[in-house]
């Protein structure tokens, strides 16, 4: 076997293994390089249910911002939800927040 | 009966030994991999004897996997009205399950087994202790690149097969049952974490890689140097890098994906 | 070049495979280590390569007292050995060219050109420059024995060990093999062991030869001391007698009642 030959081949097969690690990452998962600014927001629940960092914040439907952490209140024995907004959506200061659970059955 | 329990205790204690005999070689190993790093094209010429080689079976594998995962999740999700998620499940089977395991055991079987043979053979004919008179480590120069070889391929493999099953998923369920496309493609993402998910898949694919790759080099370089001896090891890689996958797998599953939920 | 005194060796310690052996090899000689299959020369050989360290007594290989050696010193000494096996051991997935380049290109720095033209050398004293491009299934096995006789000799080593190099060889090509290992000690101004059973081919070509039994020395001498000596063992083997002090019957019950008694097996 020629070395030349053998030194394509595994550049194809490295190739093609980052490619399916990529579209595994950006397609099929979640992967973005979102360059846009967020701000924080704090907001207090008495549970949390399945609640996990990362979790998508939606409006209307529409993914707005993700969870990035979640704490427990030794004063308030309450659970504070930090997210992170997309700076281009602004909400007003009376706007409600509310876990919900996307399950199998909808 | 006195004598069942000392055989029982000989066999364990000669395990015990075997084991610490295969760390301390794997220990060596990795401490004389400098040439196979150095010497790159060593690693990659045993890149393509375990990865290259192995991406037929890989492929259609997963393919198959993929179809199949398809026509049973549709079966099962349609019941409770919920086909639309067909893309969930065929993507997080694959990437967190699927993807390593099914590949770790069809790579140990393929690639693992032949890398054994190889060792075995060169040990049976002498030429690794020719290498040793000819002041080479063997260790070096024939186990260190193989062994890497296969700890670098395993992932790539693994997102292979995955990737390859995701399409399968998709073939079936859009193309031949009508699933939408839409659902199916969006509700994965939706679903599908990248640190979570696919990012956990390939550190499990990395250590399977490692402890494959690991069991099959030691048990060449270990083979009694006949005939029967090398036979009985390829056989004990397959059968012990097939043990380790699964129970490995059962150890990362429950640290990866329950240690969240268990808070 | 090698002095050996007193050595005993046993792979379990409580069975010694090697008793008290006393040898010496003077530079520039090719000494015989002669016995039955079993009788301890492989062990004693490998002994002298530095892979197996001895119970007790001095082996002195090139000066250095070898059992006495780290790894990495054993290495820088094996630079200077070179040895060829019994059957080849020649690397299967390489070309005859790759096989007798590869010390060359593991050990030195020399450019491919450079490498070429010695790997040329190295073939043509053995004869078989022509076969540089075929790989070692295509060779017969006294041509792999030769390829490998190159290959160990690519450095220019001083000790040269030769392990069993008779062995299933075809007369013309034993001939070739045994003229190769005088031709190379006497030009190349080496010294070698050879281990062998072959009573014909190893007394034509060695200065003095050592018979061994059982793991002791149990004579020496020259060729022609040999063929003459009246010790039952030495005369035994170079006669080729069935019979001897080894015997032809491997212990057993007595003949008749063993036939009459009860079949067993």
């Amino acid at each position: 076997m020629k070395r030349s030959t053998i030194d394509i081949w595994v550049g194809v097969f490295v190739a093609a293994g980052f490619v399916g690690l990529l579209f595994l990452a950006l397609r099929v998962g979640n992967l973005t390089f979102s360059t846009s600014q967020t701000y924080q927001v704090q907001a207090k629940f008495a549970n949390i249910g399945g609640l996990k960092k990362r979790a998508a914040i939606k409006s209307a439907g529409v993914v707005v911002g993700r969870v990035s952490d979640i704490h427990f209140d030794n004063e308030s024995y309450e659970a504070i939800v930090t997210f992170n907004l997309d700076s281009q959506f602004k909400f007003p200061r009376d706007t409600s927040a509310k876990i919900l659970t996307s399950g199998l059955l909808g | 009966m006195a004598e069942l329990f000392g055989r029982l205790g000989t066999m364990v204690t000669r395990r015990v030994w075997q084991l610490g005999y295969a760390a301390r070689f794997f220990a060596y190993v990795l401490m004389h991999s400098g040439t196979a790093l150095r010497r790159f094209g060593l690693t990659i010429r045993e890149m393509y004897f375990a990865g290259v080689m192995s991406l037929v079976i890989i492929l259609v594998s997963g393919l198959f996997v993929g179809m199949v995962l398809g026509l049973q999740g549709y079966e099962t999700l349609q019941r409770y009205g919920s086909s639309e998620a067909l893309g969930i499940l065929v993507a997080l089977s694959l990437v967190r399950e699927l993807g390593p395991v099914v590949s770790g055991l069809l790579f140990a079987s393929r690639a693992g087994s032949a890398i054994t043979a190889e060792i075995g053979l060169m040990k049976a004919t002498e030429q690794l202790a020719a290498m040793e008179m000819m002041a080479v480590d063997p260790i070096a120069r024939v186990v260190a690149p193989r062994f890497w070889a296969g700890v670098l391929s395993m992932p790539l493999l693994a997102a292979l097969f995955s990737a390859m099953g995701i399409f399968g998923g998709y073939l079936v369920g859009v193309q031949l049952i009508g699933v939408d496309e839409g659902a199916f493609w969006s509700q994965m993402q939706a679903s599908v974490d990248w640190r979570q998910d696919v990012l956990n898949g390939v550190i499990k694919s990395i250590v399977f890689g490692i402890a494959v790759t690991w069991i099959a080099v030691f048990e060449g370089y270990d083979a009694t140097p006949t005939a029967e001896g090398v036979s009985g090891a390829t056989t004990r890689t397959v059968v012990t890098s097939s043990l380790a996958i699964l129970a490995l797998d059962f150890v990362l599953t429950a640290l990866m994906f329950t240690g969240g939920n268990a808070r | 070049m090698v002095e050996i005194e007193k050595l005993s060796f046993g792979y379990d310690r409580a069975e010694p495979v090697l008793h008290d052996i006393d040898l010496e090899i003077p530079a520039g000689s090719v000494v015989g280590i002669m016995g039955q299959s079993g009788c301890g020369k492989t062990t004693l050989l490998r002994l002298i390569a530095g892979w197996l360290k001895a119970d007790a007594g001095r082996a002195q290989v090139l000066g250095e007292e070898i059992g006495r050696l780290d790894a990495r010193r054993v290495f820088a000494l094996r630079r200077k050995m070179g040895m060829l096996f019994q059957f080849g051991a020649l690397f299967t997935d390489m070309t005859v060219f790759d096989n007798v380049a590869f010390q060359m290109r593991e050990h030195t720095e020399l450019p491919e050109e450079l490498i070429g033209d010695l790997v040329a050398m190295k073939l043509e004293a053995v004869g078989l420059r022509g076969a540089a491009q075929l790989m070692p299934s295509a060779l017969s096995g006294g041509m792999a024995r030769r390829v490998a006789l190159a290959r160990a000799i690519a450095l220019d080593p001083t000790l040269m060990l030769y392990d069993e190099p008779f062995t299933g060889l075809d007369p013309i090509s034993l001939g070739v093999i045994a003229r190769l290992i005088r031709t190379l000690n006497d030009s190349l101004d080496q010294t070698s062991i050879v281990v062998s059973h072959d009573v014909e081919e190893c007394f034509a070509i060695v200065d003095y030869v050592y018979f061994m039994a059982a793991g002791r020395i149990v004579a020496h001498g020259t060729p022609q001391e040999m063929r003459g000596s009246k010790e039952a063992f030495v005369s035994q083997f170079v006669q080729g007698a069935t019979d001897g002090p080894i015997p032809f019957h491997y212990p057993a019950p007595d003949y008749e009642p063993d036939l009459a008694a009860a079949p067993h097996g």
